[in-house]
């Protein structure tokens, strides 16, 4: 009996999220009714249990008019820096350069490169020096970035940066296998970045 | 439907995936931090796990690993 709840709840699943993936539906949590109404003739006497649909956020619809303040997620492995802010604007080092993203942004998913990430609001400028990752903007004015490692500037140590820096670039001079080229060229790259990040 | 020879990154010319390039440039930054916040990210990175390998439904003897990040 149960079997066929489950099949249920799948077609209805899917069928809800095709209708929630167009941009301009209303915002309001989808109703599992197929599968109360299932669940209600084989187990009348027990509450039917949440389906993830129901538990599930919608996502915000596309407004028509621009919006006057972009929504930021940005999120770290280990922890979760800014959650749901609004914002002015925030500027994400991606791989084609530094990209300003405005409310009203074209929908975008740009892969980051070691860099540092600025999030503007009024007046105040809080910048995050980010070692990689994705920057996903939304239709809806809502910008996801993820990263794996993320530090305010000052905790940043600018002689083990130099350090670095020689490092690899001495490496870069003497490596000879591709791999050992790579791995020098990616240590060159990150400790400029952090060198910029300090300086500029 | 003709391949495109798109320019690969040189990390993935060099037989990096994604993922290795990214850990290696999260560690390289965690490595310049100021004190405080490098041990806190040591310790936040350490890993310690146990592998084994199964073969023929039988366990071989496992191996554990205690890696800093």
């Amino acid at each position: 009996m149960l079997r066929h709840a489950a099949r249920r709840l799948a077609s209805r699943a899917a069928a809800s999220r095709r209708a929630l993936s167009t941009a301009g539906v209303p915002a309001e949590a989808a109703d599992d009714s197929a599968f109360i109404d299932a669940w209600k003739k084989v187990a009348p006497n027990i509450e039917a249990p949440k389906t993830p649909i129901s538990l599930m956020q919608p996502r915000p619809p596309t407004p028509a008019a621009i919006p006057s303040k972009l929504t930021v997620n940005f999120v770290l492995p280990y922890k979760s820096e800014i959650a749901n802010k609004e914002v002015d604007m925030v500027i994400v080092p991606a791989t084609t350069g530094q990209m300003g993203v405005l409310p009203g942004h074209v929908s975008t998913i740009a892969e980051l490169k070691p860099g540092v990430l600025s999030v503007h609001e009024g007046n105040d400028v809080t910048k995050y020096f980010v070692s990689s990752g994705f920057a996903f903007v939304h239709a809806n004015s809502i910008a996801d970035i993820v990263a794996v490692e993320a530090v305010p500037l000052d905790q940043i140590d600018p002689a083990l940066v130099q350090q670095g820096l020689t490092e690899f670039n001495a490496k870069l001079g003497s490596a000879s296998t591709d791999l050992e080229k790579a791995e020098a060229q990616i240590g060159v790259d990150v400790h400029s970045a952090l060198n910029a990040a300090l300086s500029g | 439907m003709s391949a495109t020879t798109a320019a690969v990154p040189f990390w993935r010319a060099a037989g990096m995936t994604y993922i290795g390039y990214s850990n290696v440039c999260a560690a390289l930054v965690r490595r310049c931090l100021k004190e405080p916040y490098k041990s806190e990210a040591a310790s936040r990175e350490k890993v310690h796990f146990s592998i084994t390998k199964w073969t023929d439904g039988k366990q071989e003897k496992p191996i554990v690993r205690t890696d800093d990040e």
